[in-house]
């Protein structure tokens, strides 16, 4: 069983830890990679087109699949989102919030780029 | 100015604050508001959604800014304990006393707890506010199994968040089956099928004499004598309507509790209403939230208005939600309030049962329950509550009108304006249609904005989506189907803009002709027309806007594995050839089938190994199949005329060479096609977008078949013509299908649609009346000319290859791929 208490949302401020995670250019433009830290997967998302980075829990809520990094992304009335690959429910890239109003919301985690490093915020 | 005092700050309190204030000046009423837990208050309803990550901010119904600036004082963390009626004043436990010219009781209830020996041990929780579930987060994470005491709605919503908690899970029910008050037997035996196949485990018939273990819990027995290790219990028996202080003050409650009100809300103190689950009226507590929202509306209106509006009795309908199979019950569901005729539809294989109670005279739904497909759901409910007509075979309800019509009863045209469309907020067809005519809003955002419909529970936002389209439809407006939010064109539209503009990439268009950053819907749409336009390796500059298969290359499946289907065209392959597929299947352990469409599909493949699966088949002379693609899939043969008796002509070698000609075209939808030899069809040629048939004198064409969901016949375009003109008209045919159908439609219901229908198709395909017979073909030319096999591409170019895997940061493999075996070879562990 995969455990989806371990992805809980971290705020910058919250931030105490920047995971190190790939270069830049381990993710494809307006697309996602998964990344892995210890033993938890993280989706980040080079959202070019909009010059912003997100990163999201891999595991997509519907069917427990750690999925979400090879889903599409876009924007629903400006909100960045990704739509998981299996029945494209999707998410607030922002916020975590599910869009479709029926599964529930996913964890959200800071990003932040330096030096053509890609890092991803925790908490510990 | 008129003193308000507000005791509980749950939902409907809550509720109550806001239609007051939205409806009367802020200078009319002056409002205090109590609360015992200690953060303002919740959606109680999607409580469940707090294990999976929802955090107390979004759940909060509106932040203490909301208050402050609504001017209502709320003290939150105090508990109310006395009222003095006589002197109108109210006083809690910190000594705060407060007077009051009305009081509001919102007090809700709480778990209720069966008097059960040993429920006070450590490991034993209720289910209703955050702290019970911090506590059962908790203490979770030192357990391994639990139980759920209790198998109606809100027992089994805990069971399954008990289970994404990772445990083993039992449901143990006092009744012989579950959701006792929703479902009949039939029903819950196959709800019961549903949830043991995700893992819950069901005990029934079951009661509950002690809870075991010395100081914390770890284990229950029954009166029957049988015993459930588990290490953890959450009741979720019932509930019990907050009453204290009414008893205390002697207003009058019921004999199995609860707040007695009248048709006003009123308690036995005109000056002291009581809403919500405290409430009691007429003999029914209501365990809903919809109720507990028409209660504050009721009162809010008194004491504006003194307007009399009396609070009815409301529909106990409800849908189940987050349990992973659809539960929904509605109206008089059992068929206890009159006669009736119940029509039941069970499908054990694929776990539904559909049940609806009709009246003797055959006129009206009365109710009913549907488990595991609640799509129906909102339609029905409407035409319960409205007393709609029915359709002349009133099982078409429930079963859908058989025999290829459109689903009858269906249409949101045919109900009343003062049918309730949402029922959490009470907003009809009426308020929500006027929003479209009279206030211009179009779009499902903007109505629950302005008329908050939909913003509740959200189980009627896809009738609201039907309204919109139908009300836009009747005020003359034409409605296009445009792609999405981000591009106001059709794909017809936009298949001429990348022709006529030559443009080649998905960003150009957007930045062109579209607006925001694009989306799930009209990324795929643009990568099919730009594959279709262009024919450009689908992955080299646009990997990122391909839907879910194109983008690797492979069908998905569960779990998280691809396929992969090598092309074998018209069947038609050599025994060195199946040995390879055996050798590369058995090398990468993968489970092989021989598919619907002749040919073998190989599944269980991870990312990182689809490469290098494929540089072995591509090595052996094999070449991408497009089952991943809205593209050409097989064309089936027959055996013909080289070894059938019956034989006219070779379809076999005519399969192969349309196959072939055809392959790696991408199209709107999937293409399928069939060769078969005589008129006998072994090869369904008549099932196909585009089947061929031989006759004695050449071959006959038949377009827009199609199997699948609703299966139609194709129709005759020419009769015996010869090979040169088959691949003609086949060419123009699928080119103007591809230039002008709908996103995702296949040629079957396209050519329904087209005006003209098979008459208007033969014009333009075999007399030409448009003059674009020959671009058409050009067209189709280029393609052709274009085509190369992408997986050879992919195994050739190590920059592709790269992004086959799982983690851009390590190299691992996805530590939660998991298999079971069965018959000798492997398949995923199912999904919850
Ligand atoms: C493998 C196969 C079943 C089998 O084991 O036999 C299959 C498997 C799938 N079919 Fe099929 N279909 C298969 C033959 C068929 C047939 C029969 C045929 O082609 O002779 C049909 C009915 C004929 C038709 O299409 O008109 C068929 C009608 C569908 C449909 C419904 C299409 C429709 O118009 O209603 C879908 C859904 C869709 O495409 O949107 C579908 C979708 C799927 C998908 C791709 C679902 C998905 O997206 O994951 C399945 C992928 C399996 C995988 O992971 O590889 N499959 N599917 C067959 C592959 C044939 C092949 O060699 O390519
Ligand atoms: C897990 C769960 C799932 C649910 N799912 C659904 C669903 O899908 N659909 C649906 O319609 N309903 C659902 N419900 C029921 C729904 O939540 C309730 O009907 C609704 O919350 C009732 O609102 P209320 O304001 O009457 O009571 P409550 O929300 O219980 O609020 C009452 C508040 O008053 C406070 N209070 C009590 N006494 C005092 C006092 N003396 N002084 C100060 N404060 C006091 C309490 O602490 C509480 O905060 C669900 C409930 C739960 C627990
Ligand atoms: S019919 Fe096709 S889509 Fe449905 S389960 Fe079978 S293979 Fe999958
Ligand atoms: S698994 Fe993600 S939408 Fe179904």
């Amino acid at each position: 069983m995969i455990e989806l208490e371990k992805y809980r949302s971290v705020t910058l401020e919250n931030v105490k830890t920047w995971f190190k995670a790939a270069p830049v250019s381990a993710f494809q433009e307006n697309g996602g990679g998964c990344v892995k830290i210890e033993s938890l997967q993280i989706a980040v998302f080079n959202f070019s087109r909009r010059n912003e980075w997100y990163a999201v829990q891999n595991l997509c809520p519907h069917k427990m699949q750690m999925i979400l990094s090879r889903g599409m992304i876009g924007s629903e009335s400006g909100e960045p989102k990704v739509a998981c690959p299996f029945h494209k429910k999707t998410f607030s890239l922002k916020t975590g919030k599910n869009l479709n109003g029926d599964e529930c919301d996913i964890a959200t985690y800071p990003v932040k780029v330096e030096n053509d490093f890609v890092y991803v915020g925790l908490e510990d | 100015m008129e003193r308000i005092i507000v005791i509980g700050n749950g939902m409907v309190g809550y509720k109550f604050c806001e239609k007051l204030r939205a409806k009367a000046g802020k200078s009319d009423f002056e409002i205090t508001v109590f609360g015992e837990e200690p953060r303002p208050a919740y959606d109680r309803v999607h409580l469940s959604a707090y294990f999976t990550g929802t955090t107390v901010e979004e759940l909060t119904m509106a932040p203490r800014e909301w208050y402050e600036e609504n001017e209502i004082e709320l003290l939150t963390g105090e508990l109310v304990t006395e009222i003095d009626r006589e002197n109108k004043t109210v006083k809690s436990h910190k000594g705060t006393v407060l007077s009051y010219d009305k009081l509001i009781l919102a007090t809700g209830s709480s778990a209720f707890v069966p008097p059960i020996k040993g429920v006070e041990k450590q490991g034993v929780f209720v289910y209703r506010t955050i702290e019970d579930l911090d506590a059962m987060m908790a203490y979770g994470k030192k357990v391994k199994s639990a139980a759920v005491m209790g198998g109606g709605l809100l027992g089994l919503e805990a069971a399954k968040a008990v289970l994404d908690m990772g445990l083993e899970t039992h449901v143990v029910e006092f009744a012989p089956r579950l959701m006792p008050r929703q479902l009949d037997d039939q029903g819950s035996s196959v709800l019961q099928c549903q949830l043991e196949d995700l893992g819950i485990n069901i005990h029934l018939g079951k009661n509950t004499q002690e809870i075991k273990g010395n100081g914390k819990l770890d284990g229950l027995s029954f009166n029957d004598g049988t015993e459930l290790n588990v290490e953890m219990l959450v009741i979720s028996a019932g509930i019990r309507p907050r009453d204290e202080l009414a008893r205390q003050h002697e207003l009058e409650v019921g004999p199995r509790g609860g707040i007695l009100v009248d048709d006003h809300l009123k308690t036995t103190d005109p000056d002291i209403f009581a809403i919500g689950e405290a409430a009691l009226h007429k003999g029914m507590i209501y365990g809903l939230v919809a109720p507990g929202y028409e209660m504050a509306d009721v009162v809010v209106n008194q004491l504006i208005k003194g307007d009399e509006k009396a609070f009815t009795d409301f529909d106990m309908s409800t849908k189940l939600k987050l349990i992973g199979t659809d539960v929904a019950s509605f109206g008089d569901a059992f068929g206890e309030k009159e006669p009736f005729k119940a029509i039941v539809f069970e499908d054990k294989v694929s776990g539904v049962y559909k049940r609806i109670n009709i009246s003797e005279d055959g006129k009206r739904l009365l109710g009913g329950m549907l488990v595991g497909d609640a799509e129906a759901y909102n339609m029905l409910l409407q035409i319960a509550q409205n007393g709609m007509a029915l359709p002349p075979n009133p099982e078409d309800l429930i079963l859908g009108a058989r025999g290829g019509e459109e689903a009858v009863g269906n249409g949101v045209e045919a109900l009343p304006d003062t049918a309730q469309i949402c029922s959490c907020e009470n907003i009809s067809k009426g308020d929500i249609c006027k929003a479209i005519t009279e206030d211009g809003f179009e779009n499902i955002a903007d109505i629950k904005k302005c008329t908050k419909a939909g913003t509740g529970c959200g189980g009627c936002v896809p009738l609201i989506n039907d309204l919109i389209t139908e009300t836009l439809k009747s005020m003359g407006r034409r409605v296009r189907k445009t792609i999405c939010e981000h591009f106001d064109y059709t794909r017809q539209e936009l298949f001429d803009l990348v022709k006529i503009n030559d443009i080649k990439t998905y960003d150009e268009l957007l930045d062109k002709y579209g607006e925001g950053d694009g989306c799930e819907v009209c990324k795929p749409a643009v990568a099919s027309i730009l594959a279709s336009a262009w024919n450009e390796m689908i992955l080299e500059k646009s990997m990122t806007i391909q839907d879910t298969n194109d983008k690797y290359l492979a069908n998905i499946q569960k779990g998280g594995t691809y396929s992969v289907v090598p092309r074998i065209p018209g069947g038609e392959i050599t025994p060195d050839k199946l040995i390879v597929i055996g050798q590369v299947a058995k090398k990468y352990n993968l489970y092989t089938k021989i598919t619907g469409g002749q040919r073998i599909d190989l599944f269980g493949a991870r990312l990182d190994q689809l490469p290098d699966i494929w540089e072995e088949l591509v090595n052996a002379g094999f070449e991408s199949g497009h089952a991943y693609g809205k593209s050409l899939r097989t064309v089936k043969s027959c055996v013909g005329s080289t070894w059938c008796r019956y034989g006219q002509q070779d379809s076999v070698s005519f399969a192969i060479e349309v196959e072939e000609r055809y392959r790696g075209l991408r199209s709107p939808h999937k293409l399928k096609s069939a060769v078969s030899g005589c008129i006998r069809e072994c090869a369904e040629a008549q099932s196909k977008d585009f089947g061929i048939i031989a006759t004695e004198n050449g071959w006959n064409l038949y377009v827009g078949g199609n199997g699948g969901a609703k299966p139609q016949h194709a129709l005759l375009l020419a009769a015996d013509i010869d090979k040169e003109s088959v691949i003609k008209y086949i060419d123009r045919f699928l080119m103007f299908y591809i230039k002008t159908a709908e996103p995702l439609t296949r040629t079957a219901p396209w050519l329904n649609k087209l005006e003209g229908g098979l008459d208007y198709l033969k014009d333009v395909i075999i007399n030409d009346c448009l003059g674009i017979g020959e671009q058409l073909e050009s067209e189709m030319q280029l393609l052709i000319d274009a085509y190369k096999c992408e997986w050879k591409e992919v195994v050739n170019n190590p920059e592709m290859r790269a992004r086959f895997k799982h983690f851009v940061n390590v190299e691992d493999v996805d530590p939660n791929l998991s298999f079971k075996e069965m018959r000798g070879q492997k398949f995923p562990t199912s999904w919850g």
